[in-house]
């Protein structure tokens, strides 16, 4: 038994490290794809291309403005003469947003209570807003960061002395102090791409030996079908803990994002998503005909992976039909341990609900591969 | 008993609808080269599939080298040697990495395998392409490396599926000549063709058509108890008499060979040259011997050539 699976094995990574492209693969998804999500991902908002419609051509109209381009979530791109045009050139997308200032804006201002300090607040009754903001809403990030902009102090505006605020409430944030969107992406990404390539390789490598024929050549030798998947999957266990390293490697010397966990716990989590998305792909391998329909499936598991895991949005943001869905994915699993372990040094242990999720998974779907797998040897 | 290697009695398997293998009974016996001849789609591949326990039969009984095959597909599997209409071999592997790959399967390890390797190399004229990625090598070449592959561990019993459909006339000579070695050695061989030449090497052979058993028997034998008259007819126009002749109920087939006409008449005239005579007066008429393609052409009812 041994001998054979030794066999499989040493011939699949012959294959695999022939196989120039899917060698190269192996290596360039995680690192391409690190360095592009790790740099462009980014939830906070910057520099949003913005208009201006500017009535009041006051010097406060002014400073209000360098005021907000200080703040470098907006840029004044553009001005307009009225608010006719401004709305155009949102609908036409040269813009995100516009900012409106009336006539009437130096009035407003002395009257509004953020141009003093809170004592000497004007009455309530004669206040309105000093201007306008018009929002390209469609895009929810750009709004809740025009929107962040509503209780804006006017002070400085005036140029007053700013008076420190004081806060309802003292926010202090673990684990990512500077709040820098990366550390969370980072370990995200090693549940992704682990979806993708181990998903897609196993089942690709399996599936290529049922469409070369050479599946119908090892059916007639004495290879039973556990030999040889356990044969072909052992492969790509290695290629996924490469990864992995590649990974979190990359991340902590080029990004800084700390790893704070233990390395047997992570290594330990990693086997153990690594055996789920296998056993997908070995299911997969067995309903696909081409390589070409194991791709399509696997897309069809990696996508709801990517958007529903809690890797792009929280998970707790989502409607309950859409958590019950994302319980079913491996990869939700596995992003809640791996960020657990690398960011908040958690043991496997406190993470025992998804790990035995993922063991009951892979154990699932090897009896439901195997049991496939052996009606097509029939 | 003992003395056939296969045995089948009322084979079949159905696809849906399709009866790809209709009531096929066999009984070949050990040591002989025995032939699938049809055309494509008539149920060769299936046919050898199921005898190999790689389909299971819609219906029917195998008995192979003396054990019945339902139940015994693993154990068979030892005595048992396949290659495939395709080459199923690795193309990124070496000629030796693809044998080495096959004799772990097979269990054998160490100085045994490098031996039967080097054997193999040999035997098969591959040790100058030892080194060779498989996906690099000519037909001939790959055809080699799999029979190599099929029968590296030494099957008492060889299935050969259209085994030489990729290669040309002079490696497919040579390719017969290491049948008739292995054959000699005591290998039984069932090996399915659509070239009327292979065919008729064969010790015996069976005529398959949508399924179906149509002749069963030696060439010789097939040929000699042909049960049509064969009649070579020369002159001017054949394309026309061609058409003319067809026409009769009593012409099975009329195929233009050259500058002659080969015309199948049926055995219910008793006299064909004769009757071939009466029908192109102007031509030149002469009985000849049956060939295999003649064989077929009438146990297929000519619906397949002319």
């Amino acid at each position: 038994m041994w001998v054979r699976i030794y066999a499989v094995l040493r011939k699949e990574l012959k294959q695999l490290s022939r196989d120039k492209m899917t060698f190269g693969m192996v290596i360039m998804i995680p690192l391409v794809q690190l360095l592009l999500f790790g740099y462009a991902i980014n939830t906070d908002a910057r520099h949003i291309p913005t208009g201006l419609v500017n009535l009041s051509h006051s010097s406060e109209s002014r400073a209000l403005i360098s005021d907000l381009e200080a703040s470098q979530s907006i840029d004044f791109q553009q001005q307009y003469s009225d608010i006719h045009s401004a709305q155009q050139a949102i609908v036409k997308g040269e813009v995100r947003a516009v900012l409106y200032l009336p006539r009437d804006f130096g009035s407003r201002l002395v009257q509004h209570p953020n141009y003093y300090s809170g004592q000497k607040a004007a009455t309530q009754a004669f206040t309105r807003p000093v201007g306008q903001w018009l929002v390209d809403g469609s895009d929810t990030v750009i709004t809740s960061t025009i929107k962040a902009l509503q209780n804006m102090p006017l002070q400085s505006v005036g140029n007053r002395k700013v008076e420190q605020a004081v806060t309802s409430f003292a926010v202090v944030p673990f684990f990512n102090p500077e709040q820098r969107t990366v550390v969370n992406i980072v370990p995200g990404l090693v549940a992704v791409i682990l979806t993708m390539t181990m998903i897609l390789f196993t089942s690709a490598a399996i599936v290529r030996e049922r469409e070369q024929g050479n599946m119908e050549f090892l059916i007639n030798t004495p290879i039973r079908s556990i030999e040889l998947m356990v044969g072909k999957i052992i492969p790509y266990v290695l290629v996924g803990l490469l990864q992995v390293g590649i990974i979190l490697g990359i991340g902590h010397w080029v990004f800084s994002v700390p790893l704070r966990g233990g390395l047997s716990s992570l290594l330990l989590a990693a086997l153990l998503f690594i055996f789920a998305s296998l056993t997908l792909g070995l299911v997969i391998s067995t309903l696909a005909k081409t390589q070409l329909q194991a791709m399509q499936m696997t897309i069809f598991i990696l996508l709801p992976s990517i958007l529903l895991s809690g890797f792009m949005f929280p998970y707790e943001a989502m409607p309950s039909l859409a958590q019950w869905i994302a319980e079913c994915l491996p990869a939700t699993h596995f992003m809640r341990m791996i960020r657990a372990i690398v960011l908040r040094d958690a043991m496997l242990a406190e993470l025992l609900k998804d790990s035995i999720w993922l063991i009951a998974f892979t154990l699932c779907g090897l009896f439901i591969a195997s049991r496939r797998f052996r009606k097509k040897l029939g | 008993m003992s003395q056939l290697a296969i045995e089948a009695k009322g084979l079949s398997k159905q696809f849906g609808q399709q009866i790809a293998v209709n009531q096929l009974d066999l009984s070949i016996p050990k040591g002989c080269i025995y032939g699938f001849l049809g055309p494509n789609g008539c149920g060769k591949s299936t046919s050898i599939r199921l005898l190999t326990g790689l389909l299971e039969a819609t219906s029917g009984e195998v008995r192979i080298l003396g054990e019945p095959l339902k139940g015994n597909e693993e154990s068979l599997k030892r005595r048992l040697g396949y290659m495939t209409q395709k080459f199923s071999l690795y193309d990124t592997l070496s000629v030796k990495e693809n044998l080495q790959f096959v004799a772990s399967i097979y269990g054998f390890t160490g100085q045994r395998a490098r031996q039967r390797i080097d054997e193999l190399l040999s035997l098969y004229d591959l040790t100058a392409q030892s080194k060779q990625y498989a996906g690099s090598m000519s037909g001939g070449q790959k055809q080699r490396l799999a029979l190599a592959c099929a029968t590296l561990h030494s099957p008492e019993l060889l299935f050969l599926d259209e085994p030489t459909s990729a290669v040309d006339p002079e490696n497919r000579r040579e390719f017969w000549e290491r049948l008739f070695d292995l054959s000699a050695a005591g290998t039984s061989i069932l090996v399915s063709t659509h070239y009327m030449d292979e065919a008729e090497r064969c010790h015996a052979l069976a005529i398959l058509e949508k399924g179906h058993k149509r002749a069963d028997g030696s060439p010789q034998d097939l040929m000699a108890q042909l049960p049509a008259s064969v009649i070579e007819l020369s002159g001017n126009a054949l394309r026309e008499v061609k058409q003319r002749l067809i026409q009769h109920s009593s012409v099975l087939s009329a195929a233009q060979v050259g500058a002659y006409l080969r015309v199948l008449v049926k055995d219910n005239q008793p006299a064909p040259i004769d009757f071939i005579q009466r029908l192109c007066p102007d031509h030149q008429v002469a009985l000849t011997r049956p060939n295999l393609e003649d064989v077929f052409v009438v146990s297929t009812g000519g619906r397949h050539v002319g």
